[in-house]
């Protein structure tokens, strides 16, 4: 089984700082990370290839720098590792971002599974794994919190407010995995003295033949106008019972406070 | 001279550091108190490579040096002191088969337990041989192509637990150090028995426990380096031993200092931190002082073994001076913590009492002195 896990780098903390003027995040100076998200994907990944052989090959899309996070995936146990970096990528939304990785999986080619972290801790818009998967025309299961491969088909786990559903789709498949999935381990020391020595691919927009127009900024229609965190909404309150006995209870609770 | 760490050392280091904080850390004062051997640690030490880390890769091991493995030992330690031990206790077993097994022996013995897939122990001390270690009782008698084990050995580390065992018995009786053998000896093997769980003052999750021998028949070729010629193997295999206490004593006293530091930066008493005060302060210097002394004493012995140059005299005074420095530092992080540091739950009385060890395990304190003076006089 041939999994390609996509991962992105991400500043490693809660306290960052934003631009007023493009009201995207300040990046410099911030130690960078695997986004968490995309560690559980990682961990996915190596659990299936523990369980069904394979190979993991992972993904990412940044600046140089980001080497160091794919050498940390190495590390984790990961075969191969591919970096796409260039100054033309650069400062990609989720639209050219998607389709940057997706011409570039095409290129990998010969996959079974796709996997990707939930969101990134940085944008939050939980958008480049479903845009892959609509980029490449394959089923998608967002929200993924156990995964089972067999005969060619994965049956999931899909998280929901309340409870989960399973959901069944053909390979090769997009899934995007949710923190409690599992626990990313830590790198063996034989993992590290690897990653030290394993090289790491650099494409460019030529090696995928992406089209220039739909990568970095060319391909960003998306602008930023504000950033901020939603008011969080009031204490919910939930009602156990019958359903008569939950619409009386529901009922009185809404006389109560004189909203009929 | 240059005391900075290579490039992978720094990232070994970087990633163990992580292991233990996250994975092993947590679970020390629970291990210690549940007094069960932890084995989901010993599997943890298997799963990130740190068993068989001075052993060549081919086999099995990390491949890399002596210096390597003091500075893993030593972050294990300050985590987890159990998990310290167990990883000190297996290099007594790994060592001795690695410099005098044969190819066959490293094949069937060494690979597994430098992937960590087995763990080992070392048996020496028996119960009128302790100090006098080739005072031993315990005997093999060749019988055609196999050897018959008899006697007792008594608090072997990981004892019952490890499944390789290397043990030093008398095969010429009445010739002391120069009738000695040394043998692999596997658990299970017929005749091979253990005696109950020893009860500790300390480090009540290790294993330590009587090796039996009654008629234990064991192949011939199980013979750790030549006939009558164990005790070379058993003196070797302390010299490690004693780095490998250098490593917890350090461990543990750093663990102890950073503690006592935490507290007394927290710690208000006439209203300031009792960091500020005079005492609190030289104590603190001098216990950072002394781990840092003892600390050099340990990679020094180290690396004379990893340049291959004698270094059983540097191994005796790091056992020695960590030991005795290692007791000094965890009771003088008790004192900081005041009434609290007899209180469970703040874990530096444990520390203390797990001090205690250091100085009698291995050689105790007296004996390290005997030796060392032994290379002044010479």
């Amino acid at each position: 089984m041939r999994i390609i896990v996509s991962i992105k780098q991400v500043p490693d903390s809660s306290e960052v700082r934003f631009d007023k003027e493009t009201h995207t995040m300040i990046r410099e100076g911030l130690p960078s990370i695997i986004n968490p998200f995309d560690e559980n994907a990682i961990e996915a990944a190596l659990q299936l290839r523990e369980e069904h052989g394979g190979q993991v090959i992972i993904l990412c899309m940044g600046a140089p720098h980001a080497e160091e996070q794919l050498r940390q995936a190495v590390a984790m146990g990961a075969d191969q590792a591919i970096l796409l970096s260039d100054r033309r990528f650069a400062l990609a939304d989720t639209l050219a971002t998607a389709y940057s990785l997706s011409t570039a999986i095409k290129k990998i080619g010969d996959y079974d599974l796709l996997l990707f972290g939930k969101q990134a801790i940085d944008g939050d818009t939980a958008q480049v794994g479903p845009g892959v998967a609509e980029m490449l025309g394959l089923p998608q299961i967002t929200y993924v919190r156990k995964i089972q491969i067999s005969d060619s088909k994965v049956i999931a786990q899909r998280v929901l407010e309340d409870g989960y559903e399973i959901v069944q789709a053909t390979l090769p498949a997009v899934l995007t995995v949710v923190k409690e999935i599992n626990e990313p381990r830590h790198a063996s020391l034989r993992g590290v003295l690897k990653a030290k020595k394993v090289e790491i691919s650099i494409w460019k927009p030529e090696d995928i033949d992406a089209d220039p127009a739909r990568i970095g900024k060319n391909g960003s229609p998306t602008d930023v106008i504000e950033t901020f965190t939603p008011e969080p909404r009031g204490d919910s309150q939930q009602l156990s019972g019958t359903p008569e006995e939950i619409a009386q209870a529901l009922f009185a609770l809404l006389r109560q406070q004189n909203i009929i | 001279m240059n005391f900075d760490l290579t490039e992978d050392q720094k990232d070994i280091l970087e990633a163990v550091r992580e292991i233990c904080e996250e994975e092993l850390a947590p679970k020390a004062d629970e291990i210690d108190r549940k007094g069960e051997f932890p084995w989901e640690n010993v599997e943890l030490l298997a799963r990130y490579d740190l068993s068989g880390i001075p052993i060549p890769d081919e086999y099995g091991g990390l491949g890399a040096d002596f210096v390597t493995w003091t500075l893993v030992g030593e972050e294990i330690a300050k985590a987890c002191s159990t998990t310290g031990a167990i990883y000190g206790a297996n290099i007594l077993c790994i060592h001795p088969i690695y410099v005098f097994g044969t190819e066959e022996q490293k094949r069937k013995y060494l690979v597994p337990l430098a992937k960590g897939e087995k763990i080992g122990a070392f048996g020496l001390t028996e119960p009128n041989a302790g100090s006098d270690a080739a005072g031993g009782l315990a005997s093999a008698v060749k019988d055609g192509d196999e050897y018959i084990l008899n006697g007792t050995k008594i608090f072997i580390s990981n004892g019952g637990q490890a499944q390789i065992y290397v043990v030093t018995v008398k095969t010429q009786p009445g010739r002391g150090a120069r009738g000695m053998s040394a043998f692999i000896v596997e658990k299970d093997t017929p005749g091979f028995t253990f005696g109950k769980q020893e009860e500790k003052m300390c480090f009540h999750a290790l294993a330590n426990c009587e090796l039996i021998f009654q008629d234990c028949r064991i192949p011939a070729e199980n013979m750790l380096g030549r006939e009558n010629r164990g005790f070379r193997v058993a003196m070797e295999t302390l010299d490690v031993g004693r780095i490998g206490m250098a490593v917890g004593a350090v461990g543990l006293a750093k663990a102890a200092l950073e503690k006592a530091v935490k507290y007394s930066k927290e710690r208000i008493q006439f209203g300031q931190r009792i960091s500020s005060f005079q005492a609190i302060r030289h104590k603190l210097a001098d216990m950072a002082t002394e781990v840092e002394a003892a600390e050099l004493l340990m990679l020094k012995a180290a690396w004379l073994k990893d340049q291959n140059r004698p270094f059983g005299r540097i191994a005796a005074m790091a056992k020695l001076y960590s030991s005795e420095m290692c007791h000094r530092v965890t009771d003088q992080a008790v004192q900081i913590h005041g009434g609290y540091g007899l209180m469970r739950e703040y874990t530096v009385e444990r520390y203390l009492r797990e001090s205690k060890l250091f100085e009698i395990v291995e050689g105790t304190s007296e004996i390290q002195r005997s030796v060392i003076a032994g290379h002044v006089l010479k």
